[in-house]
């Protein structure tokens, strides 16, 4: 099983595998699911196999405590979802995180390793790869040049080395097959030449996301991916993060979306005012009264779009 | 109104030493701003530092490798010392500090403290600092007319002079071709589209804009030793006027393109003797006197280029698709 290199056959993955045809292994969610089967549902737990590790991180925006999180565990190779209120304090706690913020207290482990003060780039380069809430691509570059920033390995990105193609060539063939082939699985392949700027907003999240996935990353944090994207690319999406878990990459996302955190999520923690209010199985979880009061709201299990509750408000604003 | 002498002398500015050195001078910041996106307000400050550094050292009696050494490491320096602070902040502290900074450089120079090493306002003069340049032509003496031009062939305003500096900037626009070209210009290019992105994809940015800003420096001390060999080291013609002159060069020719600099260099320099020496030969001189007419130059080559801002905001050889997305 591919455990340090979770993409090393990416490429011939993505060449081989037929149209249409779904990952069969489910290795890795058959063992994460086991894993946190007997995990306690209370805030702040600890897990069997954790890949990041937090412990009390704040950080206070002027008289504002903007994210407080005590204790706060991610299962290797499970897809866990961070839902809770607009506000709740999620992006900042990415931002955290991976180094964009720095928190007032607090320190956190990866792998092992102690990330407090540590750059973005350094913890990028850790394997601990972000998106963002609101998308960022490098406009006036091409689709192509913008998979490719996003590569590891790359000697011609030294000043010097720069100017003698002989020595970066032969990694920038197989960057460019990589990033091709991450292209074609998000459906961008058509675009590569043209200007990332002319993409549209859904376009551009999928963008970012394979940019990711360029640096085969252990844990992929996604910053609300299905915003904006059409439903039909949102399944494929959705299949594309379910296979990232079978080839060993742990995903954190936060989303708005409950049916998709409900279909794909191993573990759902859900933040309010900065603090980790509740956290469990999807299903569980979606019956939390805390959570409920905090984020789902009464209404979660219908759809607010269906004409009979249109006419129960309208019957209740007659009142 | 003698129209061979207009045309020998508006032309004679295609090859002028000067304009190759504005055109290194404004490959120097298309690094910095169209490669980068870093706001260097002060590339007079990199062209006074190179003179300096190469004149006193030739006048110190330093050979000629050590002065162009001494030029760059200055240039270095002073990239260090301005981007260290600043390259962490935004866009816009660095267009203060560098034009701040400029300046600075500009009035330590003029100083009459300064006058032992760097001669004050005064300056130095060219016999203190040319005279080995001069020597290392392989020329013979005297002078050699070609086309129109009729110039000395190895002293001050020389066609050794001429030559060095087109070869400079040729060699300058072969590298800035290679590097535009390579994945290291990407990662500039991608750092002026968003800082941020690039830093999550694990590439320290910081690091990136001090290299951009110290290469483009060194360019600019380059162009700073080729604009005085013609002339002295005079710190007040080295001023804010100078920087200016290189954005407007830069832009008239055209942000991230390879030619642009040549180009706008070229013409804005073409452009601006043509005009003048139009106005001296036509207008008599009891209508508008010589020292307006140097002033109306400026104006009349001012609003040709407000109505190319206008209407080819992109430059001359610019993209205009890399324009229509400038969120």
């Amino acid at each position: 099983m591919p455990e340090s290199k979770p993409f090393q056959d990416l490429a011939k993955w993505a060449t081989k595998a037929p149209e249409g045809e779904k990952l069969i292994s489910t290795a890795y969610r058959d063992k994460v699911s086991a894993d946190l089967e007997f995990v306690e549902h209370t805030p702040g737990v600890h897990k069997p196999d954790p890949i990041l590790v937090a412990n009390n991180v704040t950080r206070k925006f002027g008289g504002m405590t903007a994210v407080d999180v005590k204790h706060f565990e991610i299962e290797r190779h499970g897809i866990t979802a961070l839902i809770g209120p607009n506000g709740a304090g999620k992006t900042t706690f990415f931002n955290l995180m991976t180094g964009f913020d720095t928190p007032n207290t607090g320190d956190w482990r990866f792998d092992g390793h102690d990330m407090a003060h540590v750059q973005p780039e350094k913890v990028a380069r850790m394997g601990m790869v972000r998106t963002f809430q609101l998308t960022k691509v490098m406009s006036r570059l091409t689709v192509l040049d913008n998979m490719l920033l996003g590569a590891p390995v790359q000697p011609g990105e030294g000043m010097f080395r720069s100017l003698i193609p002989g020595l970066w060539r032969k990694q920038e063939k197989a960057n460019t097959e990589k990033a091709e082939a991450l292209l074609e699985r998000f459906l961008l392949i058509k675009k590569k030449d043209d200007f990332a700027g002319s993409l549209s907003g859904g376009q551009r999240k999928l963008l970012e996301m394979a940019r990711a996935l360029m640096s085969d990353p252990q844990l992929v944090m996604l910053d609300e991916p299905m915003a904006g994207v059409n439903p039909a690319l949102k399944q494929s999406l959705l299949e594309h993060i379910m296979s990232l878990r079978e080839e060993g990459t742990t995903v954190l996302f936060v989303e708005h979306d409950i049916n998709m955190v409900r279909h794909i999520a191993d573990w759902v923690t859900v933040m309010a005012e900065g603090r980790i209010v509740a956290e469990g199985q999807p299903k569980s979880v979606m019956e939390d009264p805390a959570v409920i009061d905090a984020y789902l709201g009464a209404n979660a299990n219908i759809d607010l779009g269906d004409d009979s509750v249109l006419g129960l408000k309208e019957s209740e604003e007659q009142r | 109104m003698d129209f061979l002498t207009i045309i020998s002398n508006t032309l004679g500015e295609l090859i002028a030493p000067t304009t190759a050195a504005y055109v290194l001078a404004a490959i120097g910041l298309n690094i910095h701003f169209g490669m980068t996106g870093l706001m260097n307000m002060g590339q007079a400050g990199f062209m006074l530092l190179g003179a300096y550094g190469f004149a006193i050292t030739q006048s110190m009696g330093a050979n000629l490798f050590a002065s162009v050494c001494a030029a760059v490491a200055l240039a270095v320096i002073y990239a260090l010392l301005l981007g260290i602070p600043t390259l962490k902040l935004g866009p816009d502290y660095l267009a203060m500090v560098t034009l701040a900074a400029a300046e600075i450089i500009r009035i330590i120079g003029r100083s009459t403290a300064m006058t032992k090493i760097t001669g004050g306002s005064a300056g130095i003069s060219p016999q203190d600092f040319t005279t080995q340049f001069e020597g290392t032509s392989p020329l013979p003496n005297g002078s050699t007319t070609f086309l129109l031009w009729t110039y000395n062939n190895n002293i001050a305003n020389s066609w050794w002079l001429r030559l060095v500096a087109w070869v400079l900037v040729a060699i300058a626009a072969l590298l800035c071709w290679r590097w535009f070209h390579s994945p290291w210009g990407r990662v500039l290019k991608g750092i002026r589209e968003d800082e941020n992105a690039i830093r999550s994809l694990g590439k320290n940015v910081t690091t990136y804009k001090m290299q951009a800003l110290i290469l483009g420096g060194i360019f600019g001390a380059f162009g700073g030793i080729i604009f005085v060999l013609p002339r002295s080291v005079q710190p007040d013609s080295l001023g804010r006027a100078v920087t200016f002159y290189t954005w407007t060069i830069l832009l008239l020719g055209g942000a991230a393109t390879i030619f642009g600099p040549i180009l706008g260099s070229c013409l804005l320099w073409v452009l601006l003797t043509f005009v003048k020496e139009i106005m001296r030969g036509a207008i008599p001189d009891t209508l508008i006197s010589s020292n307006q007419v140097e002033a109306l130059g400026w104006v009349i080559v001012g609003v040709a280029l407000m109505c190319l801002v206008i209407f080819r905001p992109q430059g001359l050889l610019g993209d205009r698709k890399e324009l229509a997305f400038n969120a």
